[in-house]
Formats: C-alpha cells, structure tokens, sequence
C-alpha cells in the first residue's frame, strides 16, 4: 500500500465514524423526544386497549432505533440476522401462549380436565 | 495459544468469534426477558383487577432513569468510535461517562426501592408489586453487569490498547452492544411497568 493510498484509505475511514457519529446524536435526540411523547400520552389516561397499543407502537420505534444504529443492526451480517430471526420466533411463541390461554381458555382448562 | 479471529472476520461468518458470540448471548436473553414478560402478560390479563403503574410507581424518577440510560447508550457509542477514530483519552472519558451514569441510574432505583419498602410495599404484597421487583431487580442486575465490565475496560482491561488496539475495540463494541440490551429491554420496562 502506497503512502498516499494509506492516508486516503484513513482519510475515508474518518468521513465514516463522523458520519456514525453525526447519527447517533440524531437518533439520541430522536429516543429524547419519544421518551418525552410517551410520558405525555400516558397523561391523556386513554382507554388501555388504545394506550397498549400506543406506548408499546412508540416503544418498538425506541427499541428500532437502539437496535438498527446504536448496535448496527441496519449494516450486519446475514447470520445474525438469521440468529434473530429464529429468536424473534420463539419469543413471539413465547407471547401467544399467555394469549392463547386468555382466548379460550384452552391452556387453564385443558390441565385441569 | 493464540485464541483465533479475535480481530480478522472467519471466512465462513463473515463476523469475529466475539460478534457472534455476543449476539447469541443477547438472544437467550432476549429468551429471558420474554419469559418475563409473557408471566406479567398471563397474571394481568388474568386477575380481575389491575393497577394503573403510575398509582404505585414514581413516573417522574423513572423518566429521570430513561433519559439517564438513553444517554449512556450514546456515550457508549460514542467511546467505541472514539477507538474506531484511534482516540483512547477520548474513549476513556465517554467509557467513564457511561460507567457513571449506570451508576446514577441505579441510585435512582435505590430510592425507588426504598422508598416502596417504606412504605411496606414489598414484592409479597401483591402480584404487580411482585413483577415490578421481578423485572426491574433483574435488570438492575444486568445494569451491575455491564458496568462491571465497562470497568474492566476502562481501567486494567484497557492495556490491551497498546498490544493490539483491534481487538481492544472489538471487545468494547462487544460490551456495547450488551449495554444497549440492557437500554433496549429499560425502553419496554418503563411503558410496561410505569405507564399502563
């Protein structure tokens, strides 16, 4: 590698990280302002089924954000997508069994005979 | 022995032996917390009455603590690209930014705690009393964890830098990602607990 193509390989990788950074104070004041969106809608003492939804729909943006830049998830490797992919199935299995149980009854009553 | 791609990708992964190492742990926790979170789902939708969470819980402290944890997110990211930019004071003062702020929050949760306990609600007083310490307690302890060894980094870890700076930042960029778990599972934490 030539000097001058050693400082322009290190000059791009500096564009890079300053870019990332400029991001994650984007995204900071991003999680910021939905912290702040949250607890407000908490004060509206809206009907639970429509305040679930709403805190847990701004939850999801929050968590996405942390996920897709502060872990890099948006620019990673298809293994571990693969790796998540199989954890985001066991742990929406995970939820369902509770809803199942709520739905019918199934779960409570099957044991029980 | 030299343990191998600590810092060159494996060819087959395309990833460090520490990348996928870390994010298969991350997903048995995730295995962990969903447990959680699928009991309090079956105990409230369960019992015939439930309290709102701002009626026993302390909103005001615990958006302290959100914002408290937000923050040491963004710190912690930004130590590792302090590294990536081949700035170690810099590193120093972010990685020791986030290590006190993940103290800051758990003073916060001191205060919460004792201050339920004075007022003798305990996790035997009721089922939502009970998934609250169940929840935030085990958080708190992954809290303690990731502080650990953000300090295992900062201080004696850190000589690693003068030996072999890549894999030094890799292993920060390992501790971060699970410091960001730790925020992400808090992001669900709060509006579950607090707010419902």
């Amino acid at each position: 590698m030539t000097s001058d193509h050693a400082a322009s390989v290190t000059s791009d990788h500096a564009v890079d990280i300053d870019r990332h950074v400029r991001i994650y104070i984007t995204v900071f004041v991003a999680l910021m302002a939905l912290t702040i969106i949250t607890v407000a809608i908490s004060r509206l003492h809206l009907p639970i089924p429509i305040a679930v939804t709403v805190a847990l729909l701004v939850a999801i943006i929050k968590g996405s954000l942390v996920a897709c830049y502060f872990m890099h998830l948006i620019s990673e490797k298809k293994l571990i997508y693969a790796v998540l992919v199989v954890t985001a199935v066991f742990f929406a299995a995970l939820l369902a069994l509770p809803a199942l149980t709520t739905s019918n009854g199934y779960w409570i009553h099957g044991i029980h005979g | 022995m030299e343990i191998p791609y600590t810092v060159q990708v494996r060819r087959d992964t395309g990833l460090t032996n520490g990348k996928i190492g870390i994010w298969l742990f991350l997903a048995s926790e995730v295995m962990l917390f969903g447990a959680l979170f699928a009991s309090y789902i079956l105990i409230r939708t369960g019992s015939q009455s439930w309290p709102r969470g701002d009626t026993i819980l302390n909103v005001p402290l615990a958006t302290l603590n959100t914002i408290v944890l937000i923050s040491s997110s963004v710190t912690m990211v930004m130590a590792w690209a302090s590294l990536m930019r081949r700035r170690f004071g810099t590193f120093r003062i972010y990685m020791g930014g986030t290590i006190l702020l993940g103290f800051v929050f758990l003073v916060v949760k001191f205060f919460e705690y004792s201050h339920k306990f004075e007022s003798g609600l305990f996790p035997s007083t009721n089922n939502f009393l009970a998934i609250y310490f169940t929840l935030t307690g085990l958080h708190g302890l992954h809290v303690i964890g990731g502080m650990a060894v953000n300090a295992y980094f900062w201080g004696p870890g850190a000589k690693l830098w003068k030996t072999n700076p890549e894999w030094f930042t890799n292993r920060v960029e390992h501790s971060g990602l699970f410091w960001h778990f730790v925020d992400l599972v808090w992001i669900f934490l709060f509006p579950t607990l607090y707010l419902l």
